[in-house]
C-alpha cells in the first residue's frame, strides 16, 4: 500500500483524524448463552466500546488544537448507528458506518481490511486513532493490522500524547514494565489506552443535535473501487473458531508465609502496582 | 430495551436524555460512597457544577432563557438515572428544580429574565418553605415580609432547606398578610449574599448525606419588590404547584433507587452460594425479586404517566401525589427486600445497598410526607371516580 494514497501529508487546511470505534454490546445488558459459550447478540443495544471513548476524546482534543475534523468509522450491524450518534455527541464531525451482510462474520483480518479500505477511500487522513481493545472480541489486533495494511507507522499502548503538530506526534507508550517515548511522523496510527484522555460527557444540546446528524452508511460496494470485496466478511476470514470455553475460576493457591515476610511481600506488591 | 418499546409516554429524544443521564450517573457513582461517608458539600458542589455544564440545571428552562427547553419527562428520566449513581445528587438537583419551577410557574417576564438564565447556567437554587413549626402544615409559616420603601423586609427562620449552604438563589415563602392564612403568603427570590440572609447549621443526616440541609435565617433581609414571584399574597399556590412537579421528581428518584436495588439483589443472589447452590435458585428469593419488579413497574407507569400528563398541561395534583406515594413507599420495600437478599454483608458499608437503605428513607418524608400525599389524594378522590 502506498502511503500517499492514504494521506497527502500535512494538510493544514483540513487535518483529518479518523477514530476506529467498535460498537459493542452494552455490558449492563448482555446475556451469555452458557451452553454455547457465546454472547447473545440478537436485539442487544450497541454502545461505544468503552476503550474507544478515550480515543474519541483524544481525537477531539487534537482537533481543538490543530483544527480539522474528526471522522469516526465503525464496522457493525445497522444498530451500530446509535453508538455513532453518541460519538457525534461527544465531538465527532462525521460518522461512517460500514454495514452490509458482506462484512458479516469477519475475523480481525477481514475487519481490519474493511476499516483500512474505508480509510483509503476517504483519503487525506492525517491521524488514525484506535482503542486498546474491544470489550467483546478483546484481541487488541485491529489497529495494528490497519496500520500495516495502510503502510503507516503504528504505536500501541499510547497512554499520553505529549505533543502533536501537523508533521509528527510525540507519545508515551506504557508497556507496564517501562514507559517509552516515541516520535511518530504523520500520518500514523495510535492505539491508545484508557489513560490517554478522560472522555467528556456530551452536553444535552450536543446529544440532541446528534440525533439529527446523518450517519453515513457505506456498503461493501461503496469500497469496491479501492478494495477486493472478497476479502471482506466471512469470505476474507481465515480464522476458524474451533470452540469457545468459559474458563473455570482458579482455586486459590493458599500460600501461607510468616507474618513479617508476608506483610513485606504484600507491601512490595502494592507498591509495584502503584497502590501505595 | 428502549423505553418506547414498553411505555407509550415517550418520544425518541427521551431515549437520548436517558442515555446521557446514564453516562452522567456513571460518573457520579465513582464518588458517591466518598460523598456519603464525608457528607461532602465539596463533592456536591463539583457534581452540580458538572450537571450545570452539561445543561441539567436548566433542563426544563425555555431556550429563550438559556435553558434546554425540555419537558417534565426529561426531568423525570434525568432524576431517575442520576439517583441510581448518587441519590444525594439527585436529591439536591430536585431541590434546585423546586426553585426553578417556582419562578417558571409564578414569575413575570422580568423576573424570569433576571433569574432563569443564571439558574439554567450555573447558579444553584434552594426552596425555603419549611419552618421549625410549619412542616406538613406549611400554611402556618410565621416568617414575615413587610413592605418598606420599595423593599420587602423578611424576618424569620427556615429549616431543613436543601442546598442551603451551596445555593446562590433562594425562593423564600413569607407571610405578607398574616391574618389571611394560606392566602397571605408571598414568594420571593433572595440572592445569596443579601445582608441578613444567614445560613445556619448543617443537619447530620441518616441518608442523602452529601446533599446539604441547612437552617436559613432571615434577619431583616431587604428584598427588592421586583423579586416578588407573581402576585403578593399568592405565593402559596406557587409553592403547591412547584411541589406537585417536585413530587413527580421524587417518584422518579424512587424509581432510580428501586431499579438499582433490584439489580444489586439479582447480582448478589446469582453469585451467593449457600446449601451448595446460588441462592437465586430458591423460590423464596425468586418471589421476592418478582415482587420487587412488579412494584417497580407500577411505580414507573404511575410516574411516567404523571409526567406525560404534566407535559400536556393537565392538572396533575392527584396523579403526582399518587405517583409519589406509591413509588416512594415501594422503593422503601424494594430496598428492604434487596438488603434481605444480601444477608449480613448488605448491612455493611462495603455494599451499595447499605447506602441505598439510608438514602431511600427521605423520599416518603420530604416534599410532603406519605400522609400528606394521602390527604391530597383524598381531596381529589371523588373527582377521580367521575
Ligand atoms: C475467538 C473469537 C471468535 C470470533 N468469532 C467470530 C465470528 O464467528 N463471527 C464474527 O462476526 N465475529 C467473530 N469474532 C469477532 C471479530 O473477530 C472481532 O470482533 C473483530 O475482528 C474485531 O476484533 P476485536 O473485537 O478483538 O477488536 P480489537 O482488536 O480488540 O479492537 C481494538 C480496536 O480496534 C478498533 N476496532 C475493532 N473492531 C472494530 C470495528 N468493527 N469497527 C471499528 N473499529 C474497530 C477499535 O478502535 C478497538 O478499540 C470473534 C472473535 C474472537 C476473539
Ligand atoms: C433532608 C430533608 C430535606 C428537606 N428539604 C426541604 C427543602 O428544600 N425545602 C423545604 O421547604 N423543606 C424541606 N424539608 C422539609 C420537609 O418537607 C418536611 O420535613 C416535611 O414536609 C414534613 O414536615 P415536618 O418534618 O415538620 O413533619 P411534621 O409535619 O411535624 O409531621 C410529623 C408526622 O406527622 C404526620 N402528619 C402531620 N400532619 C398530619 C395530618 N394532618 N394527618 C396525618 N399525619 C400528619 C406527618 O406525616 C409525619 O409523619 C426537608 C426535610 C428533610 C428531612
Amino acid at each position: 500500500m502506498q502511503k500517499n494514497q492514504v494521506a497527502a501529508g500535512c494538510d493544514y487546511v483540513n487535518f483529518r483524524i479518523v477514530v476506529l470505534m467498535k460498537p459493542t454490546p452494552d455490558p449492563d445488558k448482555v446475556r451469555f448463552d452458557a451452553e454455547k459459550g457465546t454472547i447473545i447478540r440478537e436485539g442487544v443495544e450497541l454502545i461505544i466500546n468503552p476503550y474507544d471513548l478515550p480515543a474519541i476524546e483524544l481525537a477531539v482534543q487534537v482537533k481543538e488544537k490543530l483544527g480539522g475534523e474528526v471522522i469516526v468509522i465503525s464496522m457493525a450491524p445497522p444498530q451500530g448507528e446509535e453508538a455513532l450518534r453518541d460519538a457525534i455527541a461527544r465531538g465527532a464531525d462525521r460518522a461512517i458506518l460500514l454495514t452490509d451482510r458482506r462484512f458479516a462474520g469477519a475475523d480481525t483480518l477481514a475487519t481490519s481490511y474493511a476499516l483500512a479500505s474505508a480509510i483509503r477511500k476517504l483519503g487525506n487522513v492525517n491521524l488514525v486513532i484506535g482503542g486498546e481493545k474491544s470489550i467483546d472480541g478483546d484481541t487488541a489486533q485491529v489497529p495494528g493490522e490497519v496500520a500495516e495494511m495502510l503502510g503507516l507507522p503504528h504505536v500501541s499502548y499510547v497512554s499520553r500524547l505529549i505533543d502533536i503538530d501537523y508533521s509528527r506526534a510525540i507519545v508515551e507508550s506504557d508497556l507496564e514494565s517501562e514507559v517509552v517515548t516515541y516520535e511518530a511522523p504523520l500520518p500514523c496510527v495510535l492505539q491508545v489506552t484508557l489513560n490517554v484522555a478522560k472522555p467528556r460527557i456530551p452536553t444535552i444540546k450536543g446529544k440532541l443535535q446528534a440525533r439529527k446528524a446523518i450517519v453515513e452508511k457505506w456498503s461493501a460496494d461503496a469500497l469496491a473501487d479501492i478494495a477486493d470485496i472478497n476479502r471482506f466478511g466471512i469470505k476474507g476470514s481465515p480464522t476458524m473458531v474451533y470452540r469457545v470455553v468459559i474458563p473455570k475460576e482458579k482455586e486459590r493457591k493458599r500460600i501461607i508465609l510468616d507474618t513479617e515476610q508476608g506483610v513485606k511481600a504484600v507491601v512490595d506488591l502494592l507498591m509495584k502496582e502503584g497502590l501505595l | 430495551m428502549k423505553l418506547r418499546d414498553y411505555y407509550p409516554y415517550f418520544e425518541d429524544f427521551h431515549e437520548d436524555i436517558k442515555s446521557l443521564a446514564k453516562n452522567v450517573s456513571q460518573e457520579l457513582e465513582k464518588r458517591a460512597r466518598e460523598a456519603d461517608e464525608k457528607g461532602s458539600e465539596e463533592i456536591m458542589r463539583e457534581n452540580l457544577k458538572m450537571l450545570a455544564e452539561l445543561g441539567f440545571l436548566g433542563i426544563n428552562v425555555p431556550e429563550q432563557y438559556g435553558g434546554q427547553g425540555l419537558d417534565e419527562r426529561s426531568v423525570v428520566l434525568s432524576l431517575e438515572e442520576i439517583s441510581r449513581g448518587c441519590a444525594a445528587t439527585a436529591f439536591s438537583l430536585g431541590g434546585h428544580y423546586l426553585a426553578v419551577d417556582s419562578i417558571l410557574i409564578g414569575g413575570d417576564e422580568a423576573l424570569k429574565q433576571k433569574f432563569l438564565p443564571r439558574l439554567a447556567k450555573d447558579s444553584v437554587g434552594a426552596f425555603a418553605l419549611t419552618e421549625p413549626n410549619a412542616g406538613s402544615d406549611a400554611a402556618s409559616i410565621v416568617t414575615r415580609a413587610e413592605k418598606k420603601n420599595g423593599y420587602y423586609v423578611l424576618r424569620g427562620e427556615k429549616h431543613f432547606i436543601t442546598n442551603g449552604s451551596i445555593a446562590d438563589v433562594f425562593v423564600v415563602f413569607a407571610k405578607t398578610s398574616p391574618e389571611k392564612g394560606a392566602r397571605g403568603i408571598t414568594a420571593f427570590v433572595v440572592e445569596r449574599g443579601t445582608p441578613g440572609l444567614l445560613i445556619g447549621k448543617k443537619e447530620e443526616k441518616l441518608g442523602v448525606r452529601a446533599s446539604p440541609t441547612n437552617q436559613v435565617f432571615l434577619d431583616n433581609v431587604e428584598v427588592p419588590a421586583e423579586n416578588v414571584i407573581g402576585k403578593v399574597d399568592e405565593g402559596f399556590k406557587i409553592a403547591m404547584q412547584a411541589l406537585t412537579r417536585g413530587r413527580i421528581g421524587m417518584a422518579a428518584q424512587a424509581i432510580g433507587i428501586s431499579r438499582l436495588a433490584l439489580q444489586l439483589a439479582i447480582n448478589y443472589a446469582e453469585n451467593r452460594m449457600q446449601f451448595g447452590q446460588p441462592i437465586i435458585n430458591q423460590q423464596a428469593i425468586q418471589f421476592m425479586l418478582s415482587d420487587m419488579l412488579t412494584m417497580l413497574r407500577a411505580s414507573e407507569e404511575l410516574t411516567y404517566k404523571a409526567a406525560w400528563l404534566a407535559d400536556r398541561k393537565a392538572d396533575v395534583t392527584l396523579e403526582a401525589a399518587v405517583a409519589k406515594l406509591f413509588a416512594t413507599e415501594a422503593a422503601k420495600l424494594i430496598v428492604d427486600k434487596s438488603m434481605q437478599i444480601h444477608g449480613g454483608i448488605g448491612y455493611t458499608r462495603d455494599q451499595v445497598i447499605e447506602r441505598l437503605y439510608r438514602d431511600v428513607r427521605i423520599l416518603t418524608i420530604a416534599e410532603g410526607t406519605s400522609e400528606i400525599q394521602r390527604l391530597v389524594i383524598f381531596r381529589n378522590i371523588k373527582k377521580a371516580l367521575d
